[in-house]
């Protein structure tokens, strides 16, 4: 029963701090909201545990009748299965995390009650798409949390390009909505149901089946997969509808950790695993999740070889890694994919929150090229940081103990492998050089971020620091004269190369290194306790969480686990241990082979990187403008939108409605009243006349008559 | 031998001799007031001539009645007018417009 706790805590506690807003100050909304996820998450572990060990059984919890319409009901309802505990401790766990997190990063925010309340209502909605027994339940969380993304990515809503990141967000995931919406009304179509466990009894007997769609006959399923299947691309960022996740960084870095890194985006990993029974009837949909999940997996992890900008790393990071869950459930492992999920969830909200710890010590500063040298400075955030960083790249040894990445990542790499198809070869590969570039940005990244010497004196935001606390007269320090110039003798630099020089290293010129230690006079500062603790039990979830969870999620324990939760390949497993040596030992290898290389790049030989990225030249470029995804959506959706707005507005609009409706009404009336008050003279003779004319008029049509 | 046609035909010019002094009059307010006494005294003819035509004596009674009533309307009109240049100092026509509601 803890369950209806668990899902409708946040809930009240969103309503009461959401409408109290500033009115009960800032702490008791804080207490409220954090307090509630904290005890939903001390009630999910339970569950969690108890599904664990075999002793709790798939059940559902009734809570209202929704809709009684003809054939079509559907109630609310809570399910809890194992996939829904999975996903229960990580959404509650992360997000009491972040909201303690919360407290120390938003501190200087003058409208933090509604961020916790926004911050719960997504954990809300986040439930309701978990824990929903039927498709509409769980489209209405999955609108929930693409409100509560859209929220919360435009919390600085004064920020223009903000509000640009929130409205990008919510128009491309309508994209996946569509689709996942034609899903749901085919689906209802085929099986007149909308309930899952209906659905997924009923889905073999449709296999082989054929559906009338857009005027030609498709296999019935696979028209229905492909369908949901965009809904998921949509939701998870995968190639094509993934531009929106970069741009949402915009928002607050706890929200990256907690929405856009551990639990909404992989609302669309989630919802295939739920409905794996449909995905299995249609081998084209499966070919097809594997396939995008594998270029996904691919293409931002090259993007993410070259970004500057430290959260946008980690998203494409993010994305990359859903890549990974997505071809492992299309290789049929599904068990892999979620307990790659689960373990991402961890250390992709520890990488995150480090960032933003990261930025909060320098000042809101979030280009790589302006750090370095923070090792000493913070060390509790660097070696949580490190620790993230040995989850995501897989450290580990096969068969004998790793990070939490390396359990998932290589029962990911090894489904795709073992499942011996050309699809899970082709996914093979990518993974592998996926892996490749995962752990040479993700050292890149720590690299830059904390080895090397100091560069905040090139930040405009070191800067401004530093300006702030000498013009208040607070420190008094050696630094004070010559601090200060650099803030004005190199604005205009630092503006320059945020704009210009992508491949250029922060390493430049002999004119900076006579400040000295390249501080610029900038002490950053390990952050406040509530900030760390978050870190540092994370950190134990990416060590831990794959080696202790390992045996159950892929294993041969597995059925037992999941039952029937997900489909489930007995044969899979085999193979997955079957595989070759060298596909075992294949990801360590380019594992180190990435560290290797981002050592030599980023510590050894500084001058390495932009000597590659020079010679590379256009492709350099191509890959750090992202491909032109966003150049070349501009090029043929948003200005043909914008060109055919404008013919709608200017032509259609003002130019018929308006000039022959009401403006058109408006003025026949305006010129015909200035007419008629010509009429009105003010002459005798001109109103003698009419009443002479009228009289004539009147007598001569009683005569006529 | 004159019919009463001729003097209806005589009145009909002098009705429309007042209208069109009206109307084409540009000049003064004190030819309004003469056209409406052309026009009363065209009636006048009118009921005068139909009255002794029909032996009817009730027309020229109404005869006696108009002339009093357009010596009264004469003397009020004239005494509005002295009124009203006292007011505006001028009674040409074109510049009586205050009438625009």
């Amino acid at each position: 029963m803890s369950i209806y706790l668990i899902v409708f805590l946040p809930l009240l506690a969103s309503i009461l701090a959401g409408f109290a807003n500033k009115s009960l100050g800032f702490v008791v909304p804080k207490v409220l909201t954090t307090g509630a996820l904290f005890i939903a998450c001390g009630l999910s572990w339970p569950i969690f545990i108890a599904f664990l060990t075999g002793s709790a059984e798939a059940s559902v919890f009734p809570v209202l009748k929704w809709v009684a319409s003809g054939t079509m009901t559907f109630d609310w309802a809570l399910r809890v299965d194992t996939l829904t505990a999975v996903m229960l401790v990580v959404i509650t766990s992360v997000s009491a995390l972040v909201h303690l997190y919360s407290w120390g990063y938003m501190s200087e925010e003058p409208d933090q009650p509604r961020f916790f309340a926004y911050l719960s209502l997504f954990t809300f909605a986040m439930l309701m798409l978990v824990t929903a027994d039927n498709l509409v339940q769980m489209f209405f969380g999955w609108e929930g949390v693409g409100l509560a993304s859209y929220l919360l990515i435009g919390f600085w809503f004064r920020k223009p390009s903000a509000g640009a990141a929130a409205i990008k967000a919510f128009v491309v995931n309508r994209v996946g909505d569509l689709g996942f919406m034609l899903g749901i009304f085919g689906t209802y179509l085929v099986f007149g149901t909308v309930s899952i466990p209906e659905i997924l009894h009923a889905a073999p007997t449709m296999a082989g089946s054929t559906i009338g769609f857009l005027g030609h006959r498709f296999d019935t399923m696979t028209v229905l997969c492909l369908l949901l299947f965009v809904g998921a691309m949509g939701k998870s960022a995968q190639l094509g509808l993934h531009t929106w996740l970069p741009d949402a960084m915009e928002g607050p870095t706890p929200v990256s950790a907690l929405i856009h890194a551990a639990t909404m985006v992989t609302a669309g990993v989630f919802m295939v695993c739920r409905l794996s029974p449909m995905f299995e009837q249609s081998e084209t949909a499966m070919h097809v999740v594997a396939v995008i999940g594998a270029c996904t997996c691919f293409f931002a992890a090259t993007i993410g070889c070259t970004q500057w900008d430290i959260k946008r790393v980690i998203a494409y990071s993010t994305c990359s890694q859903l890549g990974y869950m997505f071809f492992a459930a299309g290789s049929g492992a599904f068990g892999a994919a979620m307990f790659h999920l689960f373990t991402h969830a961890f250390f992709k909200a520890l990488l995150f929150l480090c960032a933003g710890s990261v930025i909060h010590a320098m000042h809101h500063e979030q280009d790589m090229r302006f750090y370095g040298g923070l090792r000493k400075k913070i060390p509790i955030t660097f070696w949580t940081m490190t620790a993230g960083t040995l989850a995501i790249t897989g450290v580990g040894i096969a068969g004998v103990i790793g990070f939490a990445g390396f359990y998932s990542k290589d029962a990911i790499l090894e489904a795709a492998f073992g499942s011996g198809t050309q699809v899970g070869t082709f996914a093979f590969w990518m993974g592998i050089f996926a892996a490749l570039m995962t752990s040479f940005y993700s050292w890149r990244l720590v690299f830059l971020t904390f080895f090397g010497k100091p560069r905040w004196n090139q930040s405009e935001h070191v800067q401004h620091a530093v300006h702030d606390a000498h013009g208040h007269g607070h420190d008094d320090h050696a630094h004070d004269a010559h601090g200060h110039d650099d803030a004005h003798a190199h604005d205009d630099h630092a503006h320059d190369d945020h704009a210009h020089a992508p491949a250029d290293l922060g390493m430049r010129g002999p004119d900076y290194a006579d400040h000295g230690d390249g501080t610029g006079g900038y002490h950053p500062h390990e952050s406040p306790l509530v900030m760390l603790l978050p870190l540092l039990i994370l950190s134990v979830g990416a060590v831990a969480a794959g080696f202790v969870f390992n045996h159950a999620f892929v294993s041969e324990g597995e059925g037992e686990f999941w039952k029937g939760a997900l489909v489930f390949h007995e044969h899979l497993i085999h193979a997955m241990h079957g595989v070759p040596m060298w596909v075992k030992w294949a990801p360590f290898t380019v594992m180190a082979i990435g560290f290797v290389t981002a050592w030599y790049g980023y510590i050894k030989n500084t001058a390495f990187p932009k000597a590659v990225a020079d010679q590379l030249g256009p492709v350099h470029t191509f890959v750090y403008r992202k491909w032109m995804f966003d150049e070349l959506y501009n090029t043929i959706f948003v200005k043909p939108a914008f060109w055919l707005g404008g013919v709608f507005w200017k032509v259609l609009d003002i130019g018929i409605i308006d000039r022959f409706g009401p403006d058109g009404a408006a003025a026949v009336v305006a010129r015909g009243s200035t007419y008629a008050q010509k009429v009105q003279s003010g002459y005798l003779y001109s109103y003698a006349l009419v009443m002479l004319l009228g009289l004539v008029g009147a007598i001569s049509w009683v005569i006529a008559g | 031998m004159i019919g009463v046609e001729h003097y209806v035909v005589v009145s009909s010019i002098l009705f429309v001799l007042g209208v069109l002094g009206i109307f084409i009059n540009r000049k003064n307010i004190i030819v309004i007031l003469m056209s409406i006494e052309l026009i009363l005294l065209a009636v006048n003819i009118n009921l005068v001539a139909f009255s002794a035509f029909l032996h009817d004596l009730t027309g020229q009674i109404f005869a006696m009645f108009v002339l009093t009533v357009a010596a009264g309307e004469a003397a009020v009109g004239l005494a509005i007018l002295v009124i009203y240049f006292r007011g505006r100092g001028t009674i040409a026509v074109d510049d009586v417009n205050r009438m625009k509601g």
